[in-house]
């Protein structure tokens, strides 16, 4: 290799990487697929994010938490003896346990506080939640049950671009449970009753309480419509690597995902966490080599700020007006 | 009763404008004073090193986040990188100088913060509240990684860490690993005194007027002539100073060399915490939710044993993480405004005592 000339790294930095995707384009797919699928399951955890920010204005913290805690719920209770459907349906009633206990215990008396209040709470529930976790089910990593639960293994192999690109049939089927619980969600809140009063109470407040809608009830629907979100998120992510509290930093790679696509933007939430997903890949697989490994910890959020300098409100936000 | 200020008259423009206007406050924190300085020094090492280092310590850093967040309203999440921009300017400065007085470049460090802040400070300008928390991530992230990348910052060390040199103030070793614990907890104290001394005197000056004004409504504060840019950048500048001085001071007198793990993602919360918990937009809060936050772990991971209550050690971590989480929930319950304000109900109580009123 030529030393480092200002040409050279010029060529390395804008012309290489390219010149290596033409020449092999299905591993150029493949990096792309990976990129997708990791983005998928951002996305997922973002859902969860943006369902409680829209309808609480809460910023919430703790949902990456709750990822790893209803994953760490369902295996720990399949250990003890559960079927894995009876576990299922167990871990579903805790959550829907932990969102009526957050309304009532956190929410309800921290009704008006600054923002920067609630989501400090958030936090203080990130660390119950750990503690809680770990003192039940134990810290030391899990395997996702995820036969019993008759998810697909193995791979699809596909001949094409002259080479072969491998996709596994989790993956496959993670990408479509996304898209079930996004349109099934997107019905939701369009066509329901509780979907019309959800959004209702996205939009003001004080309007929704004004025409008669229960505030507790809707917040304690959408910190479990959250909690189902993570449950699905975290049984993904569980079979794709293990169930233990490491999955905490990869769920602050949300942030930037949340960011990109805009607090308050189901669309943007998924479109946000494709984007950063490959991005992060590509980034890491053709541009990492360059400045050594382990750009991925950062790029998704220099990735973030970059477009938020451009659409403060983020790619798919509502329009930030602001009045004196 | 026990502190009315009736009969302390102020007849100069100086006295009213005094730091401590009240006589019973400039007693208590003369006492105060001469209590740190005279008399914990000569407390038990183990008391110096383990409480009262690191108490003085994330007490400067937590000020810093709390000209930041709680006067300048900028919530930031990247303190810890900021503290690891300290300790390793400090560690390249005093390497590649090593005659002059570490004391010095335990300052100059925060001025390379400093830089770094306002470098990351910039967006600020464009995005608000929650988005520009986690475009300080990217600082963090970023930060965090050079730390680990860079081998010239660690001076090439096989074990990729700091490793504190030993440096000494007027013949007596202050830091390395003879330096004791009573002479590095008097330079971490008379450095953070004069640096809090600045700081109160900052935010009650023009300077301080206009990051308020920033916080309240940055609007508004723009139309009555306030620049934003300048002033959030200045915000930026010197909360990342005193972080900046706080991790220097972190890795030479109190932890006397690690690696750039300690600057984690983890620290910015911790610091968040104490701002939070203290009080935001308070200086003597920044100290409060210093020495509760940073104890209230030690404490409970030592209460089971202190009860005889026959724990293992993993299930007692567990349960110190649900208490403090549960103990974060219900104080935000109680006091919203932090510590602070409790602080200032009390004062209030004592004024009026015996009367409720």
């Amino acid at each position: 290799m030529p030393g480092p000339s200002p040409v050279n790294i010029l060529y390395q930095v804008f012309i290489d990487p390219f010149v290596q995707m033409g020449t092999a384009p299905d591993l150029f797919v493949q990096t792309i697929w990976e990129g997708f699928v990791t983005g998928v399951l951002y996305s997922l955890i973002a859902l969860g994010f943006v369902l409680i920010f829209k309808a609480s204005g809460v910023f919430n913290f703790a949902q990456g938490i709750m990822v790893v805690f209803s994953a760490l719920t369902l295996v720990g209770l399949h250990q003890h003896g559960l079927p894995a459907f009876a576990a299922l349906g167990l871990t579903i009633v805790i959550m829907y346990g932990l969102a009526f206990g957050v309304e009532r215990l956190v929410l309800r008396p921290l009704v008006n506080q600054p923002d920067i209040i609630l989501f400090m709470a958030t936090f203080g529930l990130t660390y119950f939640l750990i503690g809680l976790g770990e003192l039940m089910f134990g810290g030391e990593p899990k395997t996702m049950i995820a036969d019993q639960l008759y998810l697909p293994k193995g791979a699809i192999d596909l001949h094409i671009l002259g080479g072969l690109v491998s996709l596994q049939k989790l993956d496959i089927t993670g990408a479509v449970i996304a898209l079930v619980m996004v349109a099934g969600l997107g019905v939701f809140f369009q066509k329901t009753r509780i979907g019309r009063a959800l959004r209702a109470v996205a939009d003001s407040h004080r309007a929704a309480l004004s025409v008669g809608i229960s505030l507790e009830q809707i917040w304690v629907i959408v910190w479990f419509a959250a909690g189902i979100v993570a449950l699905a998120t975290g049984v993904m992510w569980g079979a794709r690597s293990d169930v233990s509290f490491a999955l905490q930093i990869i769920a602050l790679k949300a942030l930037p995902v949340l960011i990109l696509g805009g607090f308050t933007s189901i669309p943007g939430a998924i479109v946000g966490g494709v984007v950063i997903g490959i991005g992060e890949k590509i980034g890491e697989f053709y541009w990492g080599p360059l400045l050594g490994s382990g750009i991925e910890s950062w790029l998704a959020y220099v990735i973030a700020l970059i477009f938020l300098l451009f659409r403060p409100q983020g790619l798919f936000g509502e329009r930030i007006i602001e009045r004196i | 009763m026990f502190y009315r200020e009736a009969g302390q008259f102020k007849t100069t423009y100086a006295a009213d404008m005094a730091v401590f206007p009240v006589l019973q406050d400039r007693i208590g924190f003369g006492a105060i004073l001469a209590v740190a300085y005279l008399v914990l020094p000569f407390a038990s090492e183990f008391l110096l090193h383990v409480v009262m280092i690191p108490f003085l310590i994330f007490s400067l850093a937590a000020i810093g986040l709390n000209i930041l967040t709680g006067y300048t309203g900028l919530l930031s999440l990247g303190t810890g990188a900021f503290m690891g921009i300290g300790a390793f300017a400090c560690y390249k400065l005093t390497s590649i100088f090593p005659n002059v007085n570490i004391i010095v470049w335990v300052i100059a460090s925060g001025f390379f913060a400093a830089a770094v802040g306002v470098l990351f400070g910039l967006p600020s300008l464009r995005i608000k509240g929650f988005y520009l928390a986690v475009a300080t991530l990217a600082a963090q992230f970023f930060l965090q990684w050079c730390f680990i990348r860079i081998p010239w910052l660690y001076n090439y060390n096989s074990s990729g860490s700091i490793e504190v040199p030993e440096r000494t103030l007027f013949g007596i070793p202050i830091t390395g690993p003879t330096a004791t614990a009573s002479s590095r907890y008097l330079v971490v104290l008379a450095i953070v005194a004069v640096m809090t001394w600045i700081a109160s005197n900052l935010v009650r000056g023009r300077i301080g007027r206009s990051w308020m004004a920033v916080r309240d409504m940055d609007i508004a504060a723009e139309l009555m002539g306030i620049r934003l840019l300048q002033t959030k950048l200045v915000a930026f500048a010197v909360s990342s100073f005193y972080c900046g001085v706080a991790g220097a001071l972190l890795m030479f007198l109190w932890y006397g060399g690690g690696e750039s793990g300690v600057f984690d993602i983890n620290q910015s919360f911790f610091v968040l915490f104490m701002v939070i918990i203290g009080g935001l937009g308070s200086l003597i809060g920044s100290f409060m939710g210093a020495a509760l936050i940073y104890t209230l772990p030690i404490v409970l991971r030592a209460t089971p044993a202190a009860l005889g209550v026959p724990l293992r050690s993993e299930t007692v971590d567990h349960l110190t993480f649900m208490t403090v989480g549960v103990l974060i929930i219900g104080f935000l319950v109680l006091e919203p405004m932090g510590l602070a304000r409790l602080w200032q109900i009390t004062k209030q109580k004592l004024r009026v005592w015996p009367f409720p009123y």
